[in-house]
């Protein structure tokens, strides 16, 4: 209990005084789930939104449970997965993004993406089957009902953005992985959890994780008030 | 009224797809349980071991700890963290014993009252290793201080453990008596936060220096191929910096911290300390790295 009690005041303490370090570890949290969630919607929301519109896809009785797969992938996997590949050894080594904020985009979007593709598609697929023949008989273009079916499920797919953001600003096995939580380069704040843990300075630890929970409370309650704007819960 | 029958229809169709998965649940729920339970530990006293890393990543405690459990009629938890944590374990009484390599603190533990004796166990040596080119060209510099300094003076890549470890601690005292003070935020000093298995892999995709204890260094040897040590030599024999030798200590935790297995605790040092352990503790690597990884170092075995 004492650590707990400590924990809190130490978290109001760290927050009050925003050092440089801090604000550092907290801007590349961002930075990185961010510029990874982006990716991750840019090529997930319309490749879902096709398969969930495409109810006769050949292999589609295949590729759904491989999608549904992919939203569990275990994060460890995905980093040692991007490890090997931007190793030295590894086939993409000469980009030198091993132990780099690029290195941990790559590996977040990864993890970010099949959440984002198999959220829309269900997504899309929740809408009344009947709206895209009627569009179709009454003229619009495939591009047309796409982009209308995929506006009637906007809070699904908000679900899907909310989802896939809460994953991986919460993850820590592949950014540590991929990225060393190197001190000032590529340490967030789930790695820095897991150093001062294994410091031993608990309250500290603890009061990252909540400057983490509040991190994503505050753009969770962005994603609401745009899901409210639209018209959802 | 003419409702009546529909209502029951849905009523029966939400019984047959929510109930039916619902009670599958609960009974896989309750399979898993008593699956669970089924491991009894009853008979079984239980030693809460708080330890470094690098006892554990070197395979030495699960070669030498059956023989322990079997002698006892027990079983050991091993929490493998670094030395800070596994110190701050025993502090707050989660764990029955401690056996780290930090000896300031080990002492600074007893003297604070959480233990009640430390005991020697066993030592190994530090090495400094580097990039198998040497650009700061300091392969074969006897002392750490000195090739410390040479790479801080050229500014070559150095990965620190940066993780209050043990082997961290001894790495900052390094850089304390060659009178620098690393920046973690300078281009070249890389404060990793990290185990020493994964530093050493940084060091050896990056070409970086860094500090390692040698029985670490020696396990991962085969896929370290960019790496060579620079300072200490091949073997602990060819080490000549007193401040390398790395000791290991064992302290059982205060019984008055409460929910403390103090009798086992008691045992598990007498057990470790004693001569037949401690040959098992040298003869341990021999086999793999034609070297020990651990030197046994006991009271009983130094007055054998």
């Amino acid at each position: 209990m004492e650590t707990l009690g400590r924990a809190f005041t130490d978290a109001l303490e760290l927050l009050w005084n925003m050092d440089s370090t801090l604000l550092e570890i907290v801007g590349l949290t961002l930075q990185v789930t961010l510029v990874a969630l982006a990716i991750a919607l840019l090529l997930g929301i319309p490749i879902g939104a096709a398969i969930g519109l495409s109810r006769r896809l050949p292999g589609r009785a295949f590729l759904v449970p491989l999608i549904y797969t992919g939203m569990g992938l275990p994060p460890v996997v995905v980093g040692l997965f991007t490890y090997l590949l931007l190793s030295n050894q590894g086939p993409i080594g000469g980009l030198g993004w091993l132990f780099t904020p690029a290195g941990m985009i790559m590996a977040q979007t990864i993890i970010a993406f099949p959440l984002v593709l198999g959220l829309t598609m269900a997504a899309v697929q929740s809408v009344d089957p009947d709206l895209p023949i009627q569009m179709r008989a009454l003229g619009a273009t495939r591009r047309q009902v796409a982009l209308t079916t995929l506006v009637e499920s906007r809070i699904g797919v908000t679900a899907a953005v909310v989802a896939a953001y809460g994953s991986i600003i919460s993850e820590v096995g592949a950014v540590m992985l991929v990225g060393g939580n190197i001190e000032g380069e590529t340490r967030v704040l789930t790695t820095a959890i897991v150093l001062e843990t294994r410091k031993g300075n608990f309250a500290l630890a603890l009061a990252l994780g909540i400057i983490l929970l509040g991190l994503a409370f505050m753009t969770n309650l962005v994603f609401h008030r745009l899901q409210v704007r639209q018209g959802g819960p | 009224m003419a409702e009546r029958p529909c209502v029951m229809m849905v009523c029966h169709y939400a019984e047959r797809t929510l109930m039916r998965p619902l009670i599958l649940m609960v009974v896989f729920v309750a399979m898993l349980t008593s699956a669970c339970s089924g491991d009894d530990t009853s008979e079984y006293e239980v030693l809460r071991l708080a330890t470094t890393t690098s006892t554990n990543d070197s395979g030495l405690l699960d070669t030498i700890l059956p023989g322990f459990e079997a002698a006892f009629k027990s079983r050991v938890d091993v929490v493998a963290v670094g030395t800070g944590q596994a110190i701050e374990l025993g502090k707050a009484g989660d764990a029955d014993v401690i056996l780290v390599h930090s000896r300031a603190r080990e002492d600074a533990f007893v003297a604070d009252g959480h233990g009640t004796a430390r005991y020697d166990v066993m030592y190994n040596d530090f090495v400094a290793v580097g990039p198998v080119g040497d650009p700061a060209a300091i392969a074969g510099t006897p002392l750490a201080s000195d090739a410390f300094t040479t790479v801080a003076a050229v500014e070559l890549t150095f990965a620190s453990r940066g993780d209050d470890s043990g082997t961290h601690s001894k790495e900052l005292s390094i850089w304390e008596s060659a009178g620098i003070v690393p920046d973690p935020n300078s281009a070249w000093y890389k404060s990793l936060g990290q185990g020493m298995g994964a530093t050493l892999n940084y060091s050896n995709e990056v070409g970086a220096y860094t500090l390692t204890d040698r029985g670490t260094f020696l396990s991962q040897n085969e896929s370290l191929t960019e790496l060579q040590v620079m300072v200490g030599g091949a073997s602990i024999d060819e080490n000549v910096d007193p401040v390398l030798l790395n000791p290991y200590g064992v302290i059982p935790v205060n019984p008055d911290k409460g929910n403390i297995n103090s009798e086992l605790a008691d045992q598990f040092v007498v057990w470790i300390t004693s001569l037949e352990t401690q040959e098992k503790i040298g003869d341990y690597g021999v086999d793999t790295f034609d070297q020990p990884l651990f030197y046994p170092d006991s009271e009983a075995w130094r007055s054998r």
